[in-house]
This record gives C-alpha cells, structure tokens and sequence, in this order.
C-alpha cells in the first residue's frame, strides 16, 4: 500500500522533469509539456476508472457522476473531498436544419479551496505563473476517469490564488 | 451502511495504485522521450535522487528513528521502517560484502510492478531504477561525513 506522500513526491518530480527537458522555453513549448502532463494523468484516470466495481458504473445522472468525482475519486486520489461543485447547464438553441438537433452541454465547476498539489508550495498569490503546470495531471485524472465512465470532457483548471483551484469540466455530448 | 463500508476499500486501493499507475505513466512517457534504455534508467536514477533528497526529511520527520550507530543498523531501518512506511513492504536484506558496506535488497512484492509486462524490446529497462535513486539521495543526506579523527 504506497504512501500518499510518494504520489506526491513523484509528481512534483515529474512536473520539474517534463519542464526541464524542453527544449522551447516559450509559450509553444510550454503547451506541449502540459499536453504531455495531461495525457499521463488521462491514462492513469482511465485505469483508474477501470477499477471500479460494477455497480459504480451505473449511474443514473451525470451529476451523479460529477459527484462521484468530487467525493469518491477525490478522496482515494487527494484524501479530501472537492469543496464545491457547480453546474451551468447551457442548452443551445435547435439549429433550423431539417433532422439535426444540438445537445445541451452541461458545465461543471469543481473547485478545491486547498489543492492538496498547490498547498505546499504558496498562500495567495506567489508562483501564479507556475500554478498550471500543476494541475495539468489532475485535469486529464479527471478527463479519463470520466472517460472510463462513458463520458467525454474537456477538462481545464485555473488557479486565482494558491492553494485553491478549479477546474472546469465540460461534457461533450456527441 | 454496508454501501459505506464498500465505499472505504474502494478509496483505499484506488489510493494505493494511483501511485502504482502514476509511474507506470512516467515510465512509459521516458520510454517515448529516451531512445534507449540506458538513458532512460539515468533519468530514473536522477528523478529518484530528487525525491530522495526531500523524502528523507519526511521520512525522519514521521518515523522518529534516532541515529544509526552503524551500516547494519542503517539497512534495517531502511528495509524495516522506509519500506514498510512508504510502500507497505519489508525487503529481505541479503548480501552483505565481508568488509560489511554493501548489502542487496530484495523485494519480493514490488508494488511498482503490479499489472506491469515489459515488452521484449526493453530488456535493459531496470524498471524500479527510481528506488535506487531515492536510496541515494536520501542516505547521501544523512551519511556521516568521514572523519580522519576519532573522538
């Protein structure tokens, strides 16, 4: 049973690692090291996701799958519960194409007050700039559990001041 | 009630192969950034000095160990205390060099390998390079500095 503290560790080390070895320091480059951030934590949430005993996978509602995240996943993975989670729904209006129909996407704001990620690092705002690259695992985390889960996203995160954070899921309904 | 209950052990070994699953990750991703096995070991090997370097305050902070009055005394605390507080596992330390300082550790569980299968074209990959950094780092930190003077 690996200790909490060694995730976190690893990750750390990962972040300074995947930084260093690029090789474009400019805005091009930064891109791509979050990309492969994310791409990690989309395969570890994946087979996380995996994991799961069946009768989690059926649930009745997205919500209940967004609220999944926020307490179950949240807790294995940071040992805490999300601290709050919004949605904002935004149904767009049928195009008048004959037989085609837009789905309503729905938003949801997760939003942690203390990041166990961020926590260590800074109180406010210190280290703004470097916030992102901490969150781009935890944004693909989420992004694949919840494609295991049967539910594509777009997962985003931003930080107004350390140690909180939110992130920002968008279901993409095909 | 008994919903709770599943709830509990589902967190626990989620939490337990996230760290598992994280460096399989990793790993993986060096593979693809390194063109050879060698580099990639290096660079575990590295990564594993830096968390060495750090984790060892950690470990000294939660485990409460004194002192080692010596290097049979350090490599219990590292198979017996470390292992066990980390990764939940005792290495068996077999090995010993007569004059004493060197030992090997065995791990017969290696949690880092769980659902792992290397692939026939990696086989000078030491997969668990990371550990042998971490050691070295953490135990770079805490040696004696030689003394030329006996007090």
């Amino acid at each position: 049973m690996a200790d909490p503290a060694l995730f976190e560790f690893l990750h750390t080390e990962m972040v300074a690692e995947l930084w260093a070895q690029d090789p474009d320091p400019g805005p091009g480059g930064q891109k791509t090291s979050l990309l492969v951030l994310e791409g990690m934590g989309f395969r570890v949430g994946q087979a996380l996701g995996e994991r799961l005993p069946r009768e989690t996978l059926t649930f009745r509602e997205e919500l209940d799958i967004l609220k999944f995240l926020c307490k179950d996943l949240w807790v294995a993975v940071f040992h805490k519960q999300m601290d709050s989670l919004r949605t904002n729904h935004q149904v767009q209006a049928p195009l008048r194409l004959p037989g085609t129909l837009l789905c309503p996407q729905g938003t949801y704001v997760l939003q942690d007050n203390s990041f166990p990620l961020l926590v260590r690092m800074a109180s406010g705002l210190q280290y703004l700039e470097e916030a992102p690259k901490f969150l781009a695992f935890t944004c693909g985390l989420l992004r694949g559990t919840l494609s295991t889960l049967g539910v594509k996203s777009l997962v985003t995160a931003s930080v107004a001041a350390l140690p909180a954070c939110k992130f920002q899921v968008v279901i993409q309904k095909l | 009630m008994s919903r709770q209950a599943n709830r509990g052990t589902e967190s626990k070994k989620m939490s337990s192969e996230l760290f598992t699953l994280t460096y399989g990750a990793l790993v993986t991703q060096l593979c693809k950034d390194y063109e050879n096995d060698e580099d990639v070991n290096k660079q575990l090997d590295k990564m594993g000095y830096n968390i060495g370097v750090r984790l060892i305050e950690d470990f000294l902070a939660r485990s409460n160990v004194g002192r080692c009055h010596d290097f049979l005394e350090t490599a219990d605390v590292i198979a017996k205390v470390a292992f066990k507080m980390y990764l939940g596992i005792t290495p068996s330390i077999t090995n010993w060099s007569p004059a004493g300082d060197e030992f090997s550790l065995i791990l017969e569980n290696n949690p880092l390998v769980d659902f792992v299968e290397l692939p026939d074209n990696h086989s000078s990959l030491i997969y668990s390079n990371l550990l042998c950094g971490v050691l070295r780092g953490a135990l770079e930190m805490i040696r004696k500095p030689r003394c030329t003077a006996d007090t």
